[in-house]
């Protein structure tokens, strides 16, 4: 990695003439004593926050690691109901913004007012895109009746369609789809969320870079706003596979 | 050894000119304040008014018990007069009393900090505070919850046509504030230490605070997840913790409990560190094994997420883990013995005096050793299986609860007072309250463990004729109770105006928050100080003493 | 804008392990929880998208692959990989102080304990479904 990863250093931070003796950058809020030891503490708490994201959605993953192991023929037919292309499609989808959202951090780190805008802009894109596939995905599942509630049906399970090698499930192991279902909405509807709220925040990021205080060493939100959407892929890392390549063959 | 330092004389002292309190006016200036002085304070207002209106229903709940027959309310008005007790108390008033107000006041003064790293994230966790205590009383008055405070599924989900879902993002929203607390505390500690100022010159209550932050950044949010799937499970019929779909309630509860236990941690941790300040101080000594006592809280926090389980003991879960659970909860036993041992050991030889907060912290130690021990028979599996669902269980949690933590929260509240609001309390009325508090506390709880002993199931709005003299008397030292905590809020109060003028060190501690004004700057420090002194080291706090008289006068 | 990257002059001085020697910054230079700032250069953003795709078609690959118990372990490994290259490099990790690190690895070591504290109770029942 030695020849990839050239490890060097922000440029010094912008320095107003104003004060006297104490020479601050713009950005450096008062009760810190350098600008160095914000950042070092906004990240710190980023990742603190992004702890309790883990144990938040940690809850729901033992959830699934539970019901996994006691219904997992249900599991398997649930799982191969949903449409493996478009996860597949969306995996890349949010792999790319995650990547674009790396380089609008690298954008602001050189200062780049031009780049940070497009790598903000195009997270943004393919931010929608993901949450376009995904109610794709929810609108053919409640076209289907597998949506957990009153309304959820069993049929497709009981009676699979001929041709397909699916295995016919007993209508007691049918029923417990619908945990799989339940799940696969809270966990999916949970991390759509987070995608939500994160492009809200994108926007809002894109709106204030207009006015260049990302690119003139104020890197700190764009640094941290990218641990958080990193996060959010990391989620998805793990959904794509448990939710919908139980078993495949 | 103890060093006897003679307490200042207090005529001479004068209130500065400049405070955080009278920095800015207006409401508005309280209202969006990012200084942490001024949202310690917004805190402690709005923490004492829940306190207050949880009060009401504990007294609520002790009328109707006065009597074996159900006469006063039907069966599930006392219901929903106990959650909402359970849910008031824990929620609203013991997880954020003392870290969101003396911790938020104190903390950042200590370490020799201007502010909390964040302080609007600071702000903002006040007012989900707030919005989740208005979402607590919105449930009051559409007519109230009668889940108890730990919304047991299948009941909450099925069963009750209660505003279980209201209460449900009350909680929720005010987890996210003791989140932000937390998380405000583990970067402030870590990132705004003064220079000097090691890890091991930290006041415990610093350390005790910082262990309650991690239990509070890592247990809440599986709190917010079991919560909202409770919530989805009643709204759009989900069937996570629904049998008859193939879920297990079981879930919920060790979901439920993996916060709960070490919550009950973020309770009391903040009051341990209250109490060792408060016992150095007046007995003029280093706190004894200052790294032993350090040390134990972070087991505490460790040790807590392991046992949680013990609160399930009756519900179904495999006896094999039920072994294993009831085992590491011994564990915890020895941190909190440690520290029991170490405070008593800090007053030995020590020169000590008897002021209110010590009047508070012996309350402490008393208490809260009986509310230990009682612990480890209930962490006993086999003792669990019959005195759980008892009285005894409910004694055993307001020992450490309201005889730990309250004695904790009122000791720091009259040890800092001075430094809050730069005035003195009477003297003879506050010990007296002090008083008042611990016979009143003895006389409510103490028969519950008789009772429990004896059978009396909790929960229930009737009881056998038989339990009825220990009831009365509960009843009675909660009366007595209720005195003892008005007596506070008054003389409390009315020393804002007339209360004799402190001066900065009152009691000769060695905090750092003693060596400045009291009360503080809006910055805390005119400059960054330097820390050149152990923790709790009297000689040092002696020698500035002389200097500074030689100095001035 | 990127030309004051490549000049030396805006560089702080730091020490061998990359710790910040800038005398301006007292108490962090005494903070041994202190680590530089970094700039991970794009080359490396690319190899690991790259890297990411290649994870990506190796989990869909395998699970059409009938590998009997196996498949949801190797899912799983695939998956803990990937976010061991996001958490590593998108996320500075690698090159973040060792209280980040802790941090991590404190997020992951509670969930264990969540999920293998509560399967004791599951796979241990007598009348479980295990």
């Amino acid at each position: 990695m030695s020849l990839a990863s050239t490890i060097t250093h922000p440029p010094e931070p912008e320095i107003h003439a104003s004060h006297d003796v104490h020479e601050h950058p713009f950005y450096q809020k008062h009760h810190f004593e350098t600008a160095e030891q914000q950042r070092e503490a906004a990240s710190f708490g980023m990742w603190l926050f992004l702890l309790t994201e883990i144990m938040f959605f940690g809850g729901l993953f033992f959830a699934y690691l539970l019901y996994r192991n006691w219904y997992y023929d249900a599991f398997v037919s649930a799982s191969n109901s949903i449409n493996m292309v478009m996860g597949l499609v969306n995996t890349i989808v949010l792999i790319g913004s995650s990547f674009t959202m790396a380089m609008a951090v690298w954008s602001a780190e050189v200062r780049n007012k031009k780049l940070l805008q497009i790598f903000l802009l195009a997270t943004v894109v393919l931010g929608f895109a993901f949450l376009g596939i995904k109610s794709g995905e929810y609108y053919d599942k409640f076209a289907e009746h597998h949506v957990p509630g009153a309304s959820f049906d069993i049929h497709d399970f009981v009676h699979p369609q001929p041709g397909t090698d699916e295995k016919a499930l007993s209508v007691d192991m049918a029923n417990k789809t619908q945990i799989f279902f339940s799940l696969y909405f809270a966990m999916t509807g949970v991390h759509a969320l987070h995608m939500i709220i994160g492009i809200a925040i994108l926007i809002g990021l894109l709106w204030y870079s207009r006015s260049g205080i990302y690119t003139e060493g104020y890197v700190q939100p764009i640094e941290n706003f990218g641990l958080y959407w990193h996060f959010v892929d990391i989620v998805w890392i793990f959904l794509f596979p448990l939710l919908y390549l139980i078993n495949r063959h | 050894m103890s060093t006897i330092v003679s307490l200042p004389d207090q005529t001479t002292a004068a209130l500065p000119k400049r405070t955080y309190i009278n920095n800015e006016h207006g409401i508005l200036s309280w209202l969006l304040t990012a200084d942490h002085k001024r949202i310690a304070m917004l805190y402690l207002v709005s923490i004492t008014f829940f306190f207050f209106v949880g009060g009401f229903f504990a007294g609520m709940v002790r009328l109707e018990l006065l009597t074996p027959a159900g006469d006063l309310m039907a069966a599930d008005t006392y219901n929903k007069m106990f959650t909402m007790h359970g849910i008031v108390m824990i929620f609203l008033f013991l997880v954020p009393s003392v870290p969101a107000t003396l911790g938020n006041f104190l903390i950042p003064i200590m370490i020799g900090a201007k502010d909390l790293a964040f302080p609007k994230i600071n702000l903002l966790s006040w007012y989900l505070y707030m919005i989740g205590g208005i979402f607590v009383l919105t449930t009051l008055v559409l007519g109230g919850v009668d889940t108890g405070w730990t919304f047991t599924t299948p009941l909450s989900t099925h069963y009750l046509n209660t505003h279980v879902v209201t209460t449900a993002t009350a909680i929720f929203i005010a987890g996210f504030s003791s989140i932000f607390t937390g998380l405000n505390f583990i970067v402030t500690i870590h990132r705004m230490r003064a220079p000097g100022m090691t890890w091991f010159r930290l006041p415990l209550f610093v350390w005790s605070n910082y262990a309650a932050s991690v239990l509070m950044v890592l247990g809440t949010p599986v709190l917010a997840i079991a919560i909202v799937l409770v919530a989805l499970e009643r709204t759009i019929g989900i069937g996570v913790f629904d049998p008859t779909k193939g879920g297990d309630p079981l879930l919920f509860q060790h979901l439920f409990w993996f916060y709960s236990h070490p919550a009950v941690y973020i309770m009391i941790l903040p009051g341990f560190g209250v109490i060792s300040e408060v016992i150095s101080t007046f007995s003029r000594k280093r706190v004894f094994g200052y790294t032993a006592v350090a040390f134990s809280s972070v087991a505490i926090a460790v040790f807590g997420f392991f046992v949680w389980a013990h609160h399930m003991f009756i519900m179904g879960v495999s006896n094999y883990s039920a072994l294993v659970f009831s085992l590491l909860t011994m564990l915890v036993a020895v941190p909190s013995a440690i520290k029991i041992f170490n405070w008593s050991f800090t007053m030995q030889k020590g020169s000590i005096t008897f002021e209110t907060p010590m009047l508070y912290a012996f309350g402490f130690i008393g208490l809260f050793t009986i509310g230990g021990l009682t612990g480890v028979f209930l962490g006993a599996l086999g003792m669990d299986v019959m005195l759980t669902e008892t009285y005894f269980v409910v004694a055993h949690f307001h020992f450490v609860m309201v005889g730990g933590m309250l004695m904790a929260f009122l000791a720091g509240i009259h040890f800092w007072w001075p430094k809050l609001t730069g005035r003195m309390y009477p003297e003879s009325v506050s010990k007296l309250a002090a008083i008042i508090t611990f016979v009143g506390f003895i006389l409510t709880f103490f028969p519950q463990f008789v009772v429990g002993y004896l059978g009396m199931p909790r929960r229930y709005h009737a009881y056998p004729p038989e339990f009825q003299v220990l009831n009365v008397l509960s009843t009675a030292g909660a009366t007595v109770l209720g005195v003892g905590y008005m007596l506070p809020l008054l003389y409390l109060a009315w020393s804002l105006k007339y209360g004799a003028i402190a001066g900065n060190n009152p009691w000769q501690a060695t905090g750092l928050e003693w060596q400045i004004q009291s009360p503080p700057l809006t910055e805390n420090f005119l400059e960054t100080p330097i820390v050149d002194h152990e923790a709790y080291d009297y000689e040092w706090l002696e020698r500035k003493t002389e200097r500074e008289l030689q100095y001035v006068g | 804008m990127s030309d004051q990257v490549k000049t030396n002059n805006n560089l702080k001085p730091v020490d061998a392990d990359q710790g910040n020697l800038d005398m301006h910054d007292a108490p962090n230079v005494m903070n041994p929880e202190h680590v530089a700032h970094h700039i991970v250069s794009p080359t490396v953003y690319l190899m690991i998208f790259g890297v990411l795709m290649v994870g990506t078609a190796l989990t869909a690959g395998m699970a059409y692959v009938p590998l009997g118990a196996f498949n949801a372990p190797v899912a799983i490994a695939i998956a803990c990989t990937k976010a061991v290259f996001v958490v590593l490099f998108f996320m500075h990790v690698k090159y973040s102080s060792k209280l980040v690190k802790l941090t991590v690895s404190a997020g992951f070591f509670t969930f264990l304990v969540l999920c293998m504290m509560s399967l004791l109770d599951y796979v241990s029942r007598a009348w479980g479904r295990w």
